[in-house]
């Protein structure tokens, strides 16, 4: 087991890679009560189609999370339950590239963490079962479809690309987990649950050893091949410009997204994420002079922020909030894109969003679940997310700059509104 | 865990817990004041009116400079209800001192930033600056009238507010938007003077520095702090039970309708209820989960919350329109296998496991530490999670089914789809 230490974090890793492929990642946190287990897959909303055993498959959308939601049925029951008996109330997500399943205890940690790999690589579904899920999930839906903050984040990403699959709702339509069978359930956990598409980490008061042995002796033995996926061939211009819906809304509501330049895997993935981070805190960020600016003409509200988020094949900066005029403010952030690119970035400006940046990213190590989840990803995209503060060290302001004068162009922009009935 | 409560003035105190593990420290200043229509929206307008600036830094842009220099310091204003009091205040969270790049103390100058936004707002002719005034105000309508935009949320507080009606429990944190169309620059600054001069001061703080230092830093930030007549913190009063369940229906344009019950429980037995609580509704292993969403698939989400200060139980259920009889019928009856003690070994064994588990790791969380003290402080309580946890071990079946047969049904919200039928 390799064990690294990151003197500038106050943290160490240590980390194994066994003879079945899988990763396991382990933080120690000597003081705290609980420990934490997230056991993900390199699958999520956007791989519905992939060859699997020489035929490519072309698969429903939101069968992903379906099989997240089933993968708790057990032959004996359900791993909910057992879980419970011991305090932990396991969870899982699906997001458009990761499936990952989750529980923090405080006492059976270990045990706990048996359960969790044994239920999650184990598939049992009955035809039956899979039929009964098409309720519990079909609300799941509607209930999203009511939420204003869904709709306009999923109109905008199908405003943005036009055949990527990360235009994909995670969670499918109601129509289209109508075709999930029992039999594609079987095929999609075949594919991607192998110990080798998969990863897990566990932070807290543990025992390295006794986790990886665990792991080791609850898993498959053998890994699986390497599955190849199609994302779409996605062009460079967006889908469609502007796209706007009515809802039982209090206020208007924007999005607008640029389309970026996706990154390779490898540490430049991390350091573009970064940069993208940056970029957006400079632009917009609430203590830039554009935020306050809007921010005392009234135009946006502490609901207004921006975000930059990168997936497979694909990356993308977005803002937005509540505004009376969102036209008006999403001229206002291309011309500050513009003005930026151009002028520079003030010096003294500059060095405290940096300092703040910093903070923020230190701040996230307080969170297991945080902690979890970057080091898995950092493990599918091939970098090391503790290594943030030299990356850090190497951006400069015309990285910035650079960022912004290739992305936040208006060609690259769309809007997604949600206006009140 | 070593809890340490000082009284630092009339009426201010501060709850200090020891943390070296965390790479934040937290700080928190809450005014604990009484829910009441009058003052409710005022109080929720304030700690956003005087996070606009201070005199020292007089807009949002010389605050935000402030705080990204203290490596990205966050002073979030916060408005809570904690039983029948309004909270409002500041939290503040930055770096611990030992993972500052030059070993920086920021304790100290956030300290002093936040008892200026507290005692030193930026002011014109002795009263707020008129255009963060009003932008506030703007601000809070907004955030009222947006609470509709999350069905699920809107539903829980139109059934707390119809089952509370008339009560401070019914009363929502922010207020009402007549309420907060009314305020006035002038009385709102004087409803300022008079909330930060008399009523109780929570302070919170958890971290790695010693509660000397934490004591120096807060007594010097809060020093021009104004004490006079200092407001006894409002108890919950209990909920009068209603000779019939109340039923209100609404209508809106949504896709998924929301079931909403309301029960008052007649027992004082807290323990008791919320393991009771637990098993009905509070756990993903639950009667509500496992039979109305598992078994019946007529849900995503089925739940039930127990509110201790107020001593009643609400349910929040997300279902199909036409389904409403169906949910209806099978939440009344999982209710009442609770109270018949229907119940296997492992659902009582998992119920108190999940409420151990919450309690023993709630240390492990500084967001989790301020809310659970300020809650306490605010409402009059002492136990310590560890006490709470005690409390939980000691329940017996019986004392729960006891506590359990009080609990009747109070009053029924349906949010449904314009020209569904029920």
């Amino acid at each position: 087991m390799k064990q690294t230490f990151y003197e500038r974090l106050g943290e160490a890793v240590c980390r194994e890679t066994l003879p079945n492929g899988l990763r396991v990642n382990i933080v120690p946190k000597r003081d705290y009560a609980k420990s934490y287990a997230f056991f993900a897959t390199r699958y999520g909303g956007m791989d519905t189609r992939f060859c699997l055993n020489g035929r490519w498959l072309d698969t429903p959308a939101g069968i992903a999370h379906y099989l997240e939601h089933k993968m708790f049925d057990t032959k004996e029951g359900n791993a909910l339950q057992e879980l419970a008996k011991n305090g932990a109330e396991p969870n899982a997500f699906t997001s458009n590239a990761i499936t990952g399943y989750y529980f923090d205890s405080t006492t059976h940690f270990e045990e706990n963490l048996e359960i969790l790999l044994s239920f999650v690589s184990i598939p049992y579904f009955t035809e039956e079962s899979v039929a009964k899920e098409q309720g519990i999930i079909g609300q799941e839906i509607r209930m999203i479809e009511d939420n204003p903050d869904w709709q306009i984040y999923t109109r905008m990403m199908k405003a943005l690309y036009a055949a990527s699959t990360a235009r994909t709702s995670i969670a499918g339509t109601v129509e289209s987990i109508s075709h999930i069978t029992a039999e594609t359930l079987y095929d999609c956990h075949k594919a991607f649950y192998t110990p080798s598409n998969m990863v897990l980490t566990v932070v807290g008061n543990v025992d390295p050893v006794h986790v990886v042995d665990i792991a080791r002796r609850v898993l498959p033995r053998e890994g699986g091949p390497a599955i190849p996926r199609d994302y779409g061939t996605e062009p460079a211009r967006v889908a469609e410009r502007e796209t706007k819906l009515a809802m039982e809304v209090s206020c208007p509501q924007f999005l607008t997204g640029f389309k970026c330049t996706p990154a390779e895997d490898g540490e430049g993935y991390m350091r573009q994420s970064l940069i993208g981070d940056m970029a957006c805190d400079i632009l917009l960020g609430d203590s830039s002079p554009l935020y306050l600016r809007l921010y005392d003409q009234g135009l946006i509200n502490t609901s207004f922020g921006g975000a930059y988020e990168m997936m497979p094949g694909v990356a993308y900066l977005y803002a937005g909030g509540d505004s009376k005029d969102a036209r008006a403010v999403t001229a206002e952030i291309q011309k500050e894109a513009r003005r930026l690119a151009e002028e520079g970035i003030d010096e003294d400006f500059y060095q405290r969003v940096r300092r703040a940046s910093f903070g923020s990213n230190l701040r996230g190590l307080n969170s297991f679940e945080n902690i979890a989840v970057s080091l898995s990803e950092g493990y599918f995209h091939g970098y090391d997310p503790f290594r943030f503060p030299q990356v850090f060290d190497t951006i400069t302001k015309d990285d910035i700059t650079a960022f912004l004068r290739e992305n936040l162009t208006a060609d690259r922009a769309v809007l997604s509104e949600i206006v009140p009935k | 865990m070593e809890v340490t409560r000082i009284k630092l003035a009339d009426g201010v105190y501060l709850t200090y817990l020891p943390a070296r593990k965390f790479k934040t420290s937290l700080l928190s200043a809450q005014f604990v004041t009484p829910l009441r229509p009058e003052t409710v929206a005022g109080n929720a307008l304030l700690p956003a009116v005087l996070r606009r600036g201070t005199v020292s830094c007089p807009d949002l842009g010389a605050l935000s400079a402030r705080l990204d220099n203290l490596y990205g310091a966050r002073i979030d204003y916060t408005v809570r209800k904690k039983g029948e009091n309004q909270c409002v205040g500041f939290v503040a969270s930055f770096i611990d001192d030992s993972f500052t790049p030059g070993r920086e103390k920021l304790l100290e100058p956030v300290a002093e930033l936040l008892g200026e936004l507290v005692c030193d707002p930026v002011t014109q002719h002795g009263r707020f600056v008129p255009a963060y005034f009003e932008s506030e105000k703007t601000n809070l309508i907004d955030a009222i009238r947006s609470i509709v935009n999350d069905k699920r949320d809107y539903a829980d507080s139109r059934l707390l507010q119809e089952m509370c009606a008339g009560e401070p429990y019914g009363i929502s944190r922010l207020g009402s938007e007549k309420q907060a169309e009314r305020l006035q620059p002038q009385k709102l600054y004087a409803q300022y003077g008079q909330l930060i001069a008399s009523s109780q001061l929570e302070l919170f703080y958890s971290g790695s520095a010693s509660v000397e230092r934490v004591e120096r830093a807060l007594r010097s930030a809060f020093s021009t702090l104004p004490r006079e007549n200092i407001r006894e913190i409002a108890l919950a009063a209990d909920h009068p039970k209603p000779p019939e369940p109340k039923l209100v229906e609404e209508e809106m344009d949504v896709t998924q309708g929301k079931l909403g019950m309301g029960f008052t429980c007649g027992s004082s037995d807290a323990a008791a209820l919320l393991m009771g609580n637990t098993l009905f509704g509070g756990s993903s292993n639950s009667k509500l989960f496992l039979n109305v969403r598992e078994k019946l698939s007529l849900c995503y989400f089925a739940s039930s919350v127990y509110h201790r200060q107020k001593g009643i139980i609400t349910v929040s259920s997300g279902i199909e329109f036409e389904n409403y009889q169906k949910a209806y019928d099978e939440i009344m009856r999982q209710l009442e296998a609770v109270r018949k003690g229907e119940l296997e070994d492992w659902e009582l064994e998992s119920a108190r496991s999940v409420l151990l588990n919450a309690y023993a790791s709630m240390g492990d969380s500084q967001g989790k530490l301020e809310n659970f003290y300020i809650g306490q402080a605010a409402t009059g309580q002492e136990e310590t999670p560890e006490l709470l946890a005690r409390q939980v071990r000691e329940v017996t079946l019986q004392r729960i089914l006891d506590a359990m047969a009080t609990v009747s049904l109070d009053t029924v919200y349906f949010l449904k789809g314009k020209e569904a039928q029920t």
